[in-house]
């Protein structure tokens, strides 16, 4: 149990400080840059506490927010994603959610696929929408959004599969 | 009331969620508007001096680019020296209008709509809000926050950044905006529809604010055209600054400043 508390912690720190410091540099062909530091609020275990959960993906953009001047926006586009968790990951695991015997490194491809692209999409619309705040530049936000998220997710897969514990 | 308080016990996770989801707008609609973002900023003491000790590494790497910088700016300020007119006597009654406070970046952003600089000079070291900010090439921004040690700067590069700036040849007034398109191009407008324009020709800051003195360099026109009603030109400004790479910056302090606000403020 601690370990669980220990490692999350841990990824916590240094996915903030990785993107504030690393990623937001990037900058991409002028725009585009990955936002991996909802692996956090992806990978943070089923069996939890929803509450605290909830508030600790709200502490971690907010956070974030304070690294990039960006008012709330990774606030609200984090917590947004933490609490409509449940519903993709019953619809990307299936019953083996409804079973809570799920782990992230034993599961499919495809599924894992699914339900990263899923959050990370809808993660990605919120952040743009609210960052850019004007209904005109919407192709812009969906541009945005879109080519973040390909290099948001294609990042996210790479790191779950560098560093999950095969059982192989 | 009972009933009240089994609608909050079973709802509780969507109501926390919907509470701070409407925190984190408020804040975003803060940071939308100028001088309100009070609360999340990255001039304070952990994300300042995080961003501090990295850019103090970082600044190793183009510490070549920097003394070249450096010795063009030093060629340049001789050369004036040399050659200017020893008639020219300084009155020694006169008092400096403006001190320069010598500052490093530690984080610029120019990608997203909103920018901002961190500068590693704070209050401590006499550094307020409303202050500009140049490089020697010129313009970058306009302090907004400011703590014990670091200092927040609304860059050019800001949808809300508005400054004064004017046509060096013939004195036309008008306000530098910014789109939120190109980190090279800037807006000029509200220039009179009277004045000729031709590419290339020079603006300057306007010395009509108190945060910037007359004649600071800000860019050049890159293209221009009339106003639909022909009364006002809007104007393409390629800015001399290369605000995608900005080391080291000096914060203008005006010494005047308190009595033009009062004076300001009697009218």
């Amino acid at each position: 149990m601690n370990n669980i508390i220990f490692i999350n912690s841990i990824r916590f720190i240094v996915l903030i400080l990785i993107q504030a410091l690393v990623l937001n540099n990037i900058n991409f062909l002028g725009y585009i840059n990955p936002y991996i530091y909802v692996l956090f609020v992806l990978l943070y275990p089923i069996k939890n506490n929803r509450m605290l959960f909830i508030f600790l993906s709200f502490l971690l953009g907010l956070t974030l927010d304070m690294f990039l001047d960006s008012g709330g926006v990774n606030a609200a586009a984090s917590v947004t994603i933490a609490y409509i968790r449940p519903l993709f990951l019953k619809f990307s695991f299936g019953a083996s959610y409804e079973h809570q015997t799920v782990k992230f490194s034993n599961t499919e491809f495809g599924q894992r696929f699914t339900y990263i692209s899923f959050l990370v999409l809808i993660h990605h619309l919120i952040l743009f929408s609210l960052e850019i705040f004007n209904v005109s530049q919407i192709l812009l936000i969906l541009k945005k959004t879109l080519f973040s998220s390909i290099f948001t997710i294609l990042l996210c897969l790479i790191i779950t599969i560098l560093f999950s514990r095969k059982s192989k | 009331m009972q009933q009240l308080l089994n609608f909050f016990i079973r709802n509780k996770t969507f109501l926390l969620y919907v509470l701070l989801f409407s925190i984190a707008v408020f804040f975003t609609i803060q940071s939308h508007s100028y001088h309100k973002s009070k609360f999340i900023n990255s001039a304070n003491f952990l994300t300042g001096g995080i961003y501090e000790s990295v850019s103090n590494v970082e600044h190793y790497f183009d510490l070549k680019e920097e003394n070249k910088k450096l010795l063009e700016e030093n060629n340049r300020l001789k050369s004036l020296l040399y050659n200017e007119n020893q008639t020219l006597n300084i009155d020694t009654l006169m008092l400096p209008n403006f001190k320069l406070i010598p500052a490093l970046v530690s984080k610029n952003s120019y990608t997203s709509q909103n920018n901002y600089l961190t500068l590693n000079k704070g209050t401590s070291d006499g550094v307020y809000e409303d202050q500009g900010v140049i490089t020697s090439n010129g313009v970058v921004g306009i302090i907004d926050n400011t703590s014990n040690g670091y200092s927040r700067v609304i860059s050019i590069l800001n949808t809300n950044s508005q400054i004064n700036a004017k046509l060096k040849k013939s004195n036309h007034i008008g306000t530098l905006k910014w789109d939120g398109k190109s980190p090279f191009v800037a807006q000029l407008t509200d220039i009179q529809g009277l004045a000729k324009i031709e590419i290339a020709d020079t603006i300057t800051t306007s010395g009509n604010s108190n945060t910037f003195p007359k004649g600071i360099l800000i860019g050049t026109v890159k293209n221009f055209e009339l106003s639909q009603t022909e009364d006002t030109y809007s104007i393409d400004v390629q800015l001399s600054n290369d605000m995608t790479n900005i080391g080291h910056v000096h914060i203008i302090e005006n010494l005047n400043a308190e009595e033009l606000k009062s004076l300001e403020s009697n009218e």
